[in-house]
């Protein structure tokens, strides 16, 4: 305990130094700020940020670069409330109920609660890191292929939840999306797949275009097309901070999705993007009344923003304790930290104490800055949505397309996204809806790759995902959601909690 | 009409202009790094760029063209105009091992490119996980050849350094059919290495020297001529037995063909000196990677690399029967 409390101080000694605060407050600004453009990422900003970083000292750079990431993970709620655009796969979740919040005059409401609940998860998981980050570390080792497949057969059955009207059309999007996840190079095997022997996608569709064409380039077509629908959102704006009401119901939201976040965003390759989707899930699965979800309820904003936010920062836990990058923007902040002449593994905290515990202060400090910049702002992003709309779908687009054409320099992408638009166009108007098509892409990749890992392992053998205990235990989840989802005597219930 | 003419005119002495190198560099140069921000290849080029750029009085701009395994940045810089304001760092990948990998490879990488010369070039090591039970590389080959249905190797994905240098090590060491489960990169395959899922894996020391220091992992040999100072334990293959296993993953600066020679000697210059600065060489030195030669940094130099280590692992590579095709 008093070596906790120690190692805190050191931490909060480099943190509270002026340089340092001063980049943390860099960091999160510039953070906030590309999170809030939508389709320019963190990863584009940091990879552009990256030299300028060579003259500060490492802490210092690295503290910068964190705030943001975190920075981005906040900023992106923001567009996803306010534009129903998700800047990041984590953040396809808020534009559910944000956006309805949003359409509703809540927009201050729903952008206040993304920032109190993702402060508290932040808070929360900076603790968890201080204390628990060395043994937790273990439970990144523990999770083999197996268990990941397993995790990703869950994720699936969460899927079903977020359709808003039929099941099988919700369904239907999660297939597509398993589709649209196979094209690309074959990892194994080196070869082909839905190609056409075309060389720009061999390297398969990227996230951000699917999500910036399927919810940014078709929500502009179709706000183009009945301009009625942006008038309710500019009409009325309501009280700028959520009400009692309000707290009192995102409370617990909050407490499960920060719980739910931080364990997520501790396993390797992108465990954290699971984060969100399982608290709207078991939001709604708790909730009194399931009907009011994706029609504005605040509990669907609360929990996964919490959980997104608590996931970004428990990511970290992998990088400082073992060396290894769980997610792309991770694998960028070891490439900044080899540059500053420290190679991330499992020596960092004994021997550079400074820079690990610096950081973990750092976030802490972060998260209170992002608190302190983000709600004043709800006020002016709260305005954006009184520009005239044929202002602001320029601009979306214009940023829309940087931000896709920053991801790999390459302007197929731009044009792949303008394709994808009309496809989300269409799904539109056919009554599809885009989120389950957006996690069926997410996971089918992890899922086939891990599942085929798995079976290389285990020699064929399929028994190894019932043998392993926690495979065993994830299967077993997914299992008990799909019998109570089938059972007769639960049928009403299930109308109910799947398709509202 | 005429001003059409003398329009395109004057776009081609603009053009021209650069080609007879007149003044070069007048404005930045474009560094492509062929892979995403964050791997070894492109913290080499980062950490080169500013001493380069300080060098010719320009700014040397690092632009990530992920794709393919490195293939389409490639492909992209052997059509860029030969001014020598589009430079790319190759890679013993990009410039090596795609010529056994993919049979429809859209450049060459001998006759597309002008080499310039080499930046660095990082040790690879064999490792397995912490618990193996084998106590130096014989022992190590004796047991995956005794237990071909139990061991497990893990390599970052086709086409990867890891990967490729897999293969060889796998016919040179006549492991025969290695059951091997590829990975979106070095991190993840590290991750299930350490926490034993698979058993053993060869890749870039940079990736892995951390890791065996902490006892997280095991490092049997290094496949280099010497030790490497990061971990001067682990024996060179040579002294461990498998002289054959031989290779290093570089990374080394190519220009379009047809770029002036002038230019050429400025970036080579250039790169020299950058080699020489001693942040330089506190970093290289950090990353345990290896100063190439005075000899090495020179075109010639480079174009023996590649040369080599395409006769090295192409015939290997295709054996193996893995192909990427696009």
């Amino acid at each position: 305990m008093t070596d906790f409390l120690g190692n805190l101080a050191l931490g909060f000694s480099v943190a509270f130094s002026f340089n340092t605060l001063f980049l943390c407050l860099i960091g999160c600004l510039v953070g906030t700020l590309v999170g809030v453009l939508p389709g320019v990422g963190p990863i584009a900003t940091i990879a552009m940020l990256l030299p300028l970083t060579f003259k500060f000292d490492p802490v210092g750079a690295l503290i910068m670069l964190a705030g943001i990431y975190y920075g981005a993970q906040y900023g992106g709620s923001t567009t996803a409330i306010l534009v129903n655009i998700p800047g990041e796969a984590t953040a396809v979740v808020t534009t559910l109920d944000g956006h309805q919040m949003a359409r509703k005059g809540r927009a201050g409401a729903a952008l206040g609660i993304a920032a109190i609940g993702s402060f508290i998860a932040g808070t929360f998981a900076t603790l968890l890191i201080a204390a628990l980050g060395a043994p937790l570390s273990g439970l990144a080792l523990k999770f083999g292929p197996a268990e990941y497949f397993s995790l990703m057969v869950m994720g699936l059955v969460f899927a079903t939840v977020l359709a808003r009207g039929s099941i099988l059309k919700a369904v239907a999007m999660i297939l597509v999306g398993l589709l649209l996840s196979t094209v690309g190079q074959d990892l194994e095997t080196g070869a082909e797949r839905l190609t056409f022997g075309w060389q720009e996608i061999s390297d398969g569709v990227d996230f951000a275009v699917l999500a910036m064409g399927v919810f940014g380039f078709a929500e502009v077509m179709r706000n183009l097309e009945n301009p009625e629908a942006r008038d309710v959102v500019r009409g009325a704006i309501g009280s700028l901070l959520p009400n009692r009401e309000e707290f009192r119901r995102s409370i617990a939201p909050i407490a499960r999705g920060t719980l739910i976040g931080s364990i997520l965003g501790i396993l390797p390759g992108n465990g954290a993007l699971l984060g969100p989707f399982a608290s709207y899930t078991v939001e709604k699965k708790l909730a009194k009344d399931p009907s009011i979800f994706g029609k504005g309820a605040i509990e669907g904003v609360a929990g996964p923003e919490s959980a997104n936010n608590a996931g970004a920062q428990t990511s970290f836990i992998p990088l400082l304790t073992l060396g290894i990058p769980p997610n792309a923007v991770m694998a960028l902040m070891v490439g900044a930290m080899t540059i500053h002449g420290i190679i991330p593994g499992p020596q960092v905290m004994t021997k550079s104490p400074n820079l690990f515990w610096g950081m973990v202060a750092s976030m802490w400090i972060g998260n209170l800055m992002l608190l302190i910049i983000n709600l004043p702002l709800v006020g002016l992003w709260v305005k954006l949505l009184k520009v005239p709309y044929r202002l602001m779908f320029p601009a979306i687009m214009i940023f829309c397309c940087i931000g896709i054409y920053s991801i790999n320099n390459n302007p197929v992408e731009v044009m792949l996204t303008a394709f994808f638009g009309l496809v989300g166009y269409g799904f539109y108007k056919m009554g599809f809806e885009p989120a389950p098509l957006l996690l069926g892409f997410v996971l089918g990749k992890l899922m086939e790759e891990n599942l085929r890992r798995a079976m290389i392992i285990s020699r064929g053998d399929m028994l190894t995902f019932v043998e392993r205990p926690l495979s065993a235990a994830l299967l077993a989840v997914a299992a008990i959601l799909i019998i109570i989802a089938l059972m007769p005597a639960m049928n009403k219930k299930r109308d109910v909690v799947f398709t509202e | 009409m005429k001003k059409g003419i003398l329009g395109a005119v004057a776009g081609l002495v603009i053009s021209a202009g650069v080609a007879t190198a007149q003044g070069y560099p007048t404005k930045p140069i474009n560094l492509i790094v062929p892979f995403a921000a964050g791997g070894p290849t492109d913290v080499t080029a980062r950490i080169l760029a500013e001493p380069m750029g300080k060098a010719l009085g320009q700014n040397v701009l690092v632009e990530n063209v992920a794709g393919a395994a490195g293939q389409t940045a490639s492909t992209r810089v052997a059509q860029a105009a030969p001014d020598g304001y589009t430079i790319i760092m190759g890679h013993m990948g990009t410039h090596a091992a795609s010529v056994g990998l993919n049979p429809s490879l859209r450049y060459d990488p001998i006759t597309s490119f002008q080499p310039i010369g080499l930046g660095n070039a990082s040790p690879i090591v064999v490792v397995t996980k912490k618990d193996f039970p084998a106590a130096d590389l014989k022992e190590l080959i004796a047991h995956i050849q005794k237990n071909p249905e139990k061991v497990t190797q893990a390599h970052a994905g086709v086409g990867s350094v890891s990967h490729t240098t897999c293969v060889l090590f796998n016919a040179q060491a006549k492991l025969g059919k290695v059951n091997a489960a590829a990975y979106r990169g070095t991190g993840p395959a590290l991750n299930d290495l350490m926490g034993g899922q698979v058993d053993f894996m060869c890749d870039q020391l940079t990736n892995l020297a951390q890791q065996i220091n902490a006892g997280a992992i095991k490092g049997y040999a290094v496949a280099s001529a010497a030790r490497a100072p990061s971990i001067a334990n682990v024996p060179t293959t040579t002294e461990a037995g498998l002289p054959g296993f031989r290779i290093e993953s570089w990374n080394g600066l190519f220009a379009p063909k047809g770029t002036p020679p002038d230019v050429i000697a400025k970036l080579v210059a250039a790169l020299d000196k950058a080699l020489e600065d001693e942040t330089t060489k506190k970093r290289f030195a950090e990353l345990g990677s290896i100063t190439p030669t005075k000899e090495e940094r020179k075109p010639e130099g480079l174009a023996a690399i590649v040369k080599r280590d395409i006769e090295l692992l192409t015939p290997t590579l295709k054996a193996s029967g893995v192909t990427i095709s696009n």
